[in-house]
C-alpha cells in the first residue's frame, strides 16, 4: 500500500494556494472598464517604446520600407484630407484582427497593423514634419478601412478598438484558467485512453502499471466537473471565451448564424455532459472491475473490462473528436480543420503517457513499485517518443495543408499565430518534437530515469503551450502574456492533480493481483 | 593443432543457450554458433558486443537531410528562384514547409538504404557469395557451436558431450 508522503501533500497544498493567489490576482487586476483597459495597454507599451528608441538603425530601415508601402497605398487610393492625428501610435498598432469581423477586414487590418507598427518605431526618436505627414496617411488608411472617409471615422474606430482590447483583457484570467483546467483534465483522459487501449489490446507488459493509470484517471472526475462549470459559466455569460455564445455577436455574424444549429448553449452543454459522463462512467466501471478481479475466483471481471475497454474506445474516439470541436475549435468559430480532433488527441494522449511515466518513476524511486523494471520505463519512453512524432505529423499536416493552399478563411488561423505568437507557436514544435526526438531516440537513454524525467517535463510543458496556442489567440489575441494568471492556474491545477491522484493511489495496493497477464508483466524484459 | 575445431550439434535452443553459458564459464573460446532462426539472448550469452548499426543509420539520416536541404535550396532558391503559384522563394525558411516532404523522405531513404548496405558489407553478404554453412542441418532444425581446439582434445569432447549435444565432431579446418 502506498502512503501519501506528507511532504508531497504539503507541496500540493502550497501549489494550490499560490496558484489560487495568482489566479485571484489576475482576476483582480483585469480591467472592469474600457478606460482601465486603455490605461493598461498604454502602460504596457511605454516600456516597448523605450526599447524602440535604442534601435534607431532598425527604426530607420523600417521607416524606409514603410514609406514605400504607404506611397503604394496612396497611389491606389484617392488622397483624403481627413488627417486627424488624435491617435497615439500604440493604438493604431493594435488594430488587431477582430475575430468577429469578416475575413476581408482582418486581412486588411493585418497589413495596416504592420505598417503602423513600423511607423511607431520611426516616430519615437525625432518627430519631424515628414513623419507626421506620413502618420496621417497611415491613420486615414485605418479609418478608411473601417468606416469610410468621414472625420468621425477615427473616433469610432478608436472606440471600437478600445472595446475590443477591453474584452481581450477581460478574457485573460478566464482563458488562463480554462487552458490549465482543460490541459489537466484532458491529460487524465489521455491516460484513460491509454488504459483502455492496454486492456483492449491485452498488453502483456503494462498490467503492473494499471493501478498507476487508474490513479491518474481519478483526476477525471474533479477535472471534468471544473471544466463543465467553466463551460456553464460561458453559457451564463460570466466570461466571453466563446464569442458564439454572445447573442449580439451572433446577430451581426452570418457565418455563426449558419452554425447556430450546432453551436448553441444548451446543446453545447448537453454534449459536454454526455461525453464527460461517458468517460467518467468507463473510468469508474473499469476501476471497480479491476479491483473486483483481485478478489475473484475466475476471470469474469477481466473479460468485462476487456469488453468495456473496446466499447469505450469506440465512444472515446467519437466523443473526443466532437469535444475538440466544441471546447477548443469553437473559440475560433469562423475557422475549421478536419484533422483537428486527431491533433488534439495526439497532444493530450502523449501528455497522458508522459504523466504515467513520470508518476511511475516517482513511485519507483520511493520503492513502491517492486515489479516495475527499466523495460517498463523503456516501453513508456518509446510511447512518449512515438506519439510525440505522431503529434508533430498531425501538427505539420494541419499547418502545411493550409499554408500551401493559402485560402484566406483557413489561413488566418495560422497568420494570427505566426504574427502574434511566434515564439510559443514555433517554440512548441521544438519542445514537442525536436527535443524529444533527439533525447529519446537512444535506447540506453530511454532506460535512464533522469533522461525520461527531463524529456517528460519538456513534453508536458510543450503540450501546455500547445493548448495555450489553441485557446489564447482567439480569446485574448495579441494581449497574451504568461504571467501570474497563467502560471497560477497551472500551479493550482497541478496541486489539485497531485492531491487527487496520490490520494487515489493510497486507496488500493499498487499491484493488480489476479490480472491474467500480471505474471507476464512482472517478468517483462525487453 | 590450431586448425582443429569442434563442431557440437544441438537440437534445442534452450539446451544450446545452456551449453553456451557453460562453455563460457569453462573459458573455451566459441568461434561461431550456427542456428536456423534467431535465438533470443544468444548474443548476450556469447558476450558479443552490441551492434552499432543504429548509430550508423542515424548518421546516414543526417546525411540524407543535408542532401535534401542543400538540393532544394540550390534548385529552388539559389539557382532559379521563380514565382511558382505565389510560393515565396526568397529564402529557404520562407518556403520550407513545401520542402519538408522531400526532406523527410530523403532522410528515411538514406537512413534505410545505407544502413542495409552497411549491414551487407559488414556481414559479407552479396549475390553469388559462397555459403559458409558447416552442416546443412543448421538451416533446418539443428544448432551448431564451433569451438577451437586448444589443449587436450579428448577432454574437450567429453566436456561438450555432457552439455546435451546430439553430436560432437572434430574437424580439420583448412
Amino acid at each position: 500500500m502506498y502512503t501519501f508522503s506528507s511532504k508531497l501533500r504539503t507541496f500540493a497544498f502550497i501549489l494550490m494556494v499560490l496558484g489560487a493567489l495568482g489566479v485571484g490576482y489576475s482576476f483582480f487586476t483585469a480591467p472592469s472598464t474600457v478606460e482601465e483597459a486603455e490605461a493598461i495597454v498604454a502602460a504596457g507599451h511605454h516600456g516597448g517604446h523605450g526599447e524602440a528608441e535604442h534601435h534607431d538603425e532598425t527604426a530607420a530601415e523600417a521607416h524606409g520600407h514603410d514609406a514605400a508601402e504607404a506611397d503604394a497605398h496612396n497611389a491606389a487610393e484617392p488622397a483624403t484630407d481627413s488627417v486627424v492625428v488624435n491617435h497615439t501610435e500604440e493604438e493604431v498598432a493594435h488594430t488587431a484582427p477582430d475575430s468577429a469581423s469578416p475575413v476581408a477586414i482582418e486581412e486588411h487590418a493585418d497589413t495596416l497593423a504592420a505598417t503602423a507598427e513600423a511607423h511607431h518605431d520611426a516616430a519615437s526618436p525625432t518627430g519631424d514634419a515628414a513623419e507626421a505627414g506620413h502618420e496621417g496617411h497611415a491613420h486615414s488608411e485605418v479609418a478608411a478601412a473601417h468606416e469610410g472617409h468621414d472625420a468621425h471615422a477615427d473616433h469610432d474606430a478608436h472606440k471600437e478598438h478600445a472595446e475590443h482590447v477591453f474584452h481581450q483583457l477581460q478574457n485573460k484570467p478566464w482563458a488562463a484558467l480554462y487552458v490549465a483546467a482543460l490541459f489537466f483534465t484532458l491529460l487524465s483522459l489521455g491516460a484513460l485512453a491509454f488504459y483502455g487501449i492496454q486492456n483492449a489490446a491485452q498488453a502483456g507488459w503494462s498490467p503492473v502499471l494499471f493501478r498507476v493509470m487508474e490513479g491518474i484517471t481519478s483526476y477525471l472526475i474533479p477535472g471534468c466537473i471544473i471544466v463543465f462549470l467553466l463551460l456553464v459559466a460561458g453559457v451564463l455569460h460570466f466570461h466571453h471565451l466563446f464569442i458564439w455564445l454572445d447573442p449580439e455577436v451572433v446577430a451581426k455574424d452570418h457565418l455563426i448564424q449558419g452554425k447556430s444549429g450546432y453551436l448553441n448553449g444548451p446543446f453545447f452543454l448537453i454534449r459536454a455532459a454526455i461525453f464527460m459522463g461517458g468517460w467518467i462512467f468507463y473510468r469508474q466501471y473499469s476501476r471497480k472491475n479491476s479491483l473486483l478481479q483481485d478478489e475473484a475466483t475466475d476471470n469474469s471481471y477481466y473479460k468485462k473490462n476487456f469488453k468495456a475497454a473496446a466499447a469505450f474506445l469506440v465512444f472515446f474516439i467519437v466523443s473526443e473528436s466532437i469535444m475538440s470541436w466544441d471546447w477548443i475549435m469553437s473559440v475560433d468559430p469562423h475557422w475549421y480543420s478536419t484533422l483537428f480532433g486527431w491533433y488534439v488527441f495526439a497532444s493530450f494522449f502523449v501528455s497522458g503517457i508522459t504523466t504515467i511515466a513520470l508518476i511511475t518513476l516517482y513511485l519507483k524511486s520511493r520503492g513502491y513499485l517492486e515489479y516495475v523494471n527499466t523495460s517498463h520505463i523503456h516501453d513508456l519512453a518509446k510511447f512518449m517518443f512515438g506519439i510525440s512524432v505522431f503529434w508533430t505529423y498531425l501538427w505539420f499536416s494541419q499547418f502545411m495543408l493550409m499554408w500551401y493552399a493559402d485560402i484566406p478563411e483557413e489561413v488566418v488561423y495560422f497568420k494570427m499565430r505566426i504574427e502574434n505568437y511566434n515564439l510559443p507557436f514555433f517554440g512548441m514544435v521544438v519542445m514537442n518534437f525536436v527535443l524529444p526526438i533527439l533525447i529519446l531516440i537512444n535506447t540506453d537513454f530511454k532506460r535512464l530515469s533522469w533522461i525520461v524525467v527531463l524529456a517528460g517535463t519538456i513534453i508536458l510543458c510543450g503540450h501546455y503551450v500547445d493548448f495555450y496556442n489553441m485557446i489564447m489567440p482567439a480569446t485574448v489575441g495579441d494581449q497574451w502574456f504568461i504571467g501570474a494568471g497563467e502560471i497560477g492556474a497551472v500551479m493550482f491545477f497541478l496541486g489539485l492533480f497531485i492531491l487527487v491522484v496520490f490520494t487515489t493511489l493510497t486507496k488500493q495496493p499498487l499491484l493488480a493481483k489476479r490480472n491474467p497477464l500480471i505474471e507476464e508483466s512482472k517478468h517483462f524484459q525487453y | 593443432m590450431s586448425n582443429k575445431v569442434l563442431h557440437v550439434l544441438y537440437n534445442d535452443d534452450d539446451i544450446l543457450m545452456d551449453a553456451v553459458r557453460r562453455t563460457r564459464a569453462a573459458h573455451h573460446h566459441i568461434e561461431e554458433v550456427y542456428t536456423p532462426f534467431p535465438v533470443h539472448g544468444l548474443d548476450k550469452a556469447m558476450g558479443l558486443a552490441p551492434t552499432r548499426i543504429a548509430i550508423a543509420s542515424f548518421l546516414y539520416g543526417l546525411v540524407g537531410l543535408s542532401v535534401a536541404t542543400a538540393m532544394m535550396r540550390y534548385i529552388m532558391i539559389v539557382d532559379w528562384p521563380q514565382d511558382i503559384g505565389g510560393k515565396p522563394s526568397f529564402s529557404y525558411i520562407q518556403n520550407m514547409p513545401a520542402f519538408v516532404p522531400v526532406m523527410f523522405e530523403l532522410t528515411v531513404f538514406f537512413a534505410a538504404h545505407l544502413m542495409v548496405i552497411t549491414f551487407y558489407m559488414r556481414s559479407k553478404l552479396w549475390p553469388f557469395k559462397q555459403a559458409e554453412n558447416p552442416d546443412v542441418r543448421t538451416t533446418d532444425d539443428h544448432f551448431l557451436m564451433e569451438i577451437a581446439v586448444h589443449g587436450d582434445e579428448n577432454e574437450l569432447v567429453a566436456f561438450f558431450q555432457e552439455t546435451g549435444a546430439v553430436e560432437v565432431k572434430v574437424i580439420e579446418k583448412h
